[in-house]
């Protein structure tokens, strides 16, 4: 049971990465901190039981990654992916922050392993977690609980009261009970709303009914919705957001990693009339995979189809869900309830227009088609062997990006662009500063390690001094 | 859990690990899954038994129950281990001691011990029996030296045969070649792993066992319980030199190297199967296989026995409890040997056979598959 007797130095309000790097940071400042977990103990840890690695700068190698990755480098790949819709001085902010956050990890008891198979391209930016990040979130829980942050599951923050700007309590609902707990200052970690469907509806319309929630269901944004309507200035877009395109079997929740179909560069994607729409070979597919979800998103019905022929099979990661078969396009088609002459109409002209026999799945090869639109600028191979293949695809929501506008000291913008004394923000509710558009790997828990501890901080600091 | 339904599981399972992957720094049974792209039953029985049951992928594991992919991935490994020991048992009637091991262990062990004490009861005068006896011989007078060697020589030796028949068989349908045993690199590797008990490191701070915390406990104590086992192997084989070779009677003084090496190697079996055994009674149920908890239990328990009541034997070999003593003893050794093929102790051999198959394979070439690694 929650202790509503006692006010609390700092409230963390979210049970994720953010949250328990801002209950750690915050206890570890002497501060007294009660952590609310909407999640029940073997669900806990939100969209951070699903992530894998951290995005950091390194100034050299080191035992878990191959080599340097400067301030510069890292500025460089978050503006092209976001296209200019950041907070450059935030972001850059973040990214020398998040120097020692390797070491701060190792410190609360997080593991890391060496870059072993598959990650080449990320053996150099990203340090992957030991066992996964529920390995993390269960390393985090153990510290956090050793130093004494009070920790309660099955407790959802409904509200917040705040007055001018200034929080003074939050009403917390757990297993049916309601109560109304004090805080000296609070962090508000508790994700986006991407669980919740009826607010994608209003950004998206009926399509988001055939979105799949790659994470957590409890991410329902009510304290985001709760800040939003109490004047916090929101950042980013209601239909931005991490997406990727995943199985269509997929469950409709926290269906996480396994549910990625990474065949697209060596296939065709189709619609339901069973046209191509992008160039599924544009570039290396760890460069691409997060633009899949939006684009099977705007497909009629939103859902694609990734077509491989025999030749393919094996030059990509298993998948969790077996892909439909059969010896002639037409019967694939039959599978996968497409018009079989519009299917092998499609087939018949990309085949035609295929050229180069230079097949490289390593590198950017030349294989391209001619004369087709959209064109496959790379690995495309004419399907002509079978047995066929296919892949329904959805897209796959990771997590939102509109969220509360945040400072250099995570403290949560008022309407008025006055940050609040004792409201702060980390992880997925922020990330909308940072990420307006776009996805590069492992940069959620950069943001949610960084302002977390940042969060974490700036609210013990505040409880300590200035709580009058 | 019927055999096809167990297999037909694990490679439910083994799917979802493979698409998943974050273990992979935990152990072998990970680098060894992302070479496959399929799953026959034999390749699932190798996986199994390369699985040490550290446990730490259940607790890392994002599809853990209460998920709905419900993946438990010790739990259904243990299970197939325990069923391959059942599958390579022989002779093949005998395959059922592993049915409900736990009771046929504990039979056997009453049995035989009982069957011993009742025996020398009757054979022996009491007199004899309850007196004290010292010097070169002391035991012999109690039992003759024949009529202790000649049942478990015996009994030894078949358990041998039985063990040798199904490691052989296990390593022929794992696919290792008589060749690569041959193969030094490959055994150097298997060996090191075994004798370090690598796997049970979980990549640096221990298993998950008996729960959630990391722990290097149930490493160091099987470690007691292994290098124990081995000492008393090592303390039974000098004996056995010193009675035939050189005409040395037991019992021996407490300086010479059989009563020394059976002394250390009996208290690392007492420390640790007794701290196993303590770490069992706290495991986490959830990933714990009910099925194979009485056999674990079982021969733990045999082996603690075995080497309390040698301890025993030793402390008190001077004193008139010495013929009791020494009956309990033989007939508890008696049952283990005769228990050996049946039990547990199957693990060690099929282990090993896994960590061969291992050593070869890892040397094979990582993947070149990116991922989109995705979060």
């Amino acid at each position: 049971m929650i202790d509503t007797s006692h006010i609390y130095d700092v409230l963390i309000i979210g049970g994720g990465n953010a949250a328990l790097c801002a209950a750690i940071t915050a206890r570890r400042e002497g501060a007294t901190v009660l952590l609310l977990e909407h999640a029940p103990r073997t669900l806990r840890g939100g969209n951070s039981r699903h992530t894998r690695n951290l995005r950091y700068t390194h100034k050299q190698a080191n035992d878990f990654l191959t080599g340097p990755y400067l301030e510069e480098e890292f500025w460089q790949d978050l503006s092209r992916v976001t296209a200019g819709k950041t907070d450059e001085a935030l972001a850059r902010y973040m990214i020398r922050e998040s120097e020692d956050m390797l070491d701060w990890a190792l410190n609360n008891g997080v593991r890391f392993q060496p870059p072993l198979s598959g990650t080449l391209s990320l053996a150099r930016t990203n340090a992957f977690f030991l066992g996964g990040g529920k390995a993390l979130m269960n390393a985090y829980y153990a510290t956090a609980e050793q130093l004494g942050v009070e920790i309660e599951y099955h407790a959802q923050a409904t509200d917040l009261r705040i007055q001018d700007a200034r929080f003074t309590s939050a009403m917390v609902t757990q297993r049916g009970d309601a109560c109304e707990v004090r805080a000296n200052a609070v962090v508000v970690a508790s994700g986006g709303f991407e669980s919740n469907v009826s607010w994608l509806k209003q950004a998206w319309g009926d399509p988001a009914e055939n979105f799949l929630i790659r994470g957590t269901s409890y991410n329902q944004g009510r304290m985001l919705r709760v800040l939003l309507d109490q004047g916090a200035k929101p950042v980013s877009e209601p239909d931005q957001c991490h997406a990727v395109a995943i199985d269509a079997r997929a469950p409709r929740f926290d269906g996480g990693i396994v549910t990625r179909v990474d065949c697209v560069p060596f296939s065709i994607v189709v619609n339901k009339a069973a046209q191509r729409f992008y160039d599924e070979g544009e570039d290396i597919w760890p460069k691409r995979y997060a633009i899949w979800g939006r684009l099977v998103a705007q497909q009629p019905d939103q859902i694609a189809y990734a077509l491989i022929d025999a030749k393919s099979q094996g030059l990509f990661m298993p998948t969790v869900f077996s892909p439909l078969q059969a010896d002639s396009l037409r019967e694939l088609a039959e599978k996968l309830k497409l018009d079989p002459d519009a299917l092998e109409n499609t087939v018949a002209a990309f085949n035609r227009s295929v050229k180069s026999d230079n097949f490289d799945p390593s590198v950017l090869d030349e294989c391209a088609t001619e004369d087709l639109d959209p064109p496959k600028t790379h690995w495309a191979r004419a399907l002509d062997t079978p047995p066929f293949y296919g892949y329904p695809l959805r897209p796959g929501i990771t997590f939102t990006y509109l969220g509360v506008a945040v400072n250099a000291h995570a403290q949560v913008l008022m309407g008025n662009d006055e940050p609040s004394p004792n409201i702060y923000a980390a992880g997925e509710i922020m990330a909308g500063n940072i990420l307006g558009q776009g996805y590069i790997a492992g940069i959620g828990m950069t943001i949610g390690s960084v302002f977390g501890r940042l969060a974490g901080q700036e609210a013990a600091h505040h409880a300590q001094n200035g709580a009058a | 859990m019927p055999k096809t339904a167990l297999l037909k599981e694990s490679e439910r399972i083994m799917r979802i690990c493979n698409a998943c992957r974050y273990c992979e720094g935990y152990c072998g049974v990970f680098p060894a899954m992302m070479q496959r792209k399929s799953f026959p039953d034999v390749d699932l029985v190798y996986l199994a038994n390369l699985c040490h049951g550290c446990r730490a992928c259940h607790y890392a594991c994002q599809y853990a129950p209460p998920h709905e992919f419900d993946v438990n991935l010790p739990q259904t490994l243990a299970a197939l281990r325990t069923q391959s020991y059942r599958d390579y048992a022989w002779p093949k009637p005998l395959a059922r001691a592993f049915d409900r091991n736990g009771l046929v262990v504990a039979l056997i062990s009453v049995l035989v011990t009982t069957l011993v004490m009742l025996l020398t009861y009757v054979v022996q005068d009491a007199g004899v029996l309850f007196a004290t006896h010292s010097g070169a011989g002391a035991f012999y007078q109690i039992m003759p030296h024949r009529v202790m060697v000649i049942p478990s020589a015996g009994i030894f030796l078949f358990a041998l045969l039985a063990l040798t028949i199904g490691f052989t068989r296990f390593l022929r349908d794992t696919g290792v070649r008589v060749h690569q045993l041959l193969n030094p690199r490959t055994m150097w590797r298997a060996a090191t792993d075994a004798a370090q008990l690598k796997f049970l490191t979980g990549g640096g701070d221990g298993c998950n066992y008996p729960n959630e915390r990391f722990s290097h406990l149930p490493r160091w104590y099987h470690h007691g319980m292994m290098y124990g086992f081995l000492l008393c192997v090592a303390a039974t084989s000098v004996a056995t030199f010193y009675h035939y070779g050189l005409g040395w009677e037991a019992p021996y003084p407490f300086a010479s190297w059989p009563v020394v090496l059976g002394t250390v190697g009996g208290i690392g079996i007492l420390v640790g199967t007794g701290g196993l055994l303590w770490l069992k009674m706290q495991s986490d149920p959830e990933p714990r296989d009910r099925q194979s908890t009485g056999m674990d239990v079982a021969f733990l328990a045999l082996l603690l026995l075995t080497s309390l009541t040698g301890l025993l034997l030793l402390v008190a070999r001077e004193t008139p409890a010495m013929g009791v003593l020494l009956a309990i003893h033989f007939g508890v050794v008696l049952a283990l040997f005769l228990a050996l093929p049946y039990s547990k102790f199957v693990h060690a051999g099929y282990r090993f056979a896994a960590l061969i198959k291992y050593a070869r394979e890892r040397r094979a070439v990582p993947g070149k598959i990116e991922l989109s690694s995705d979060y």
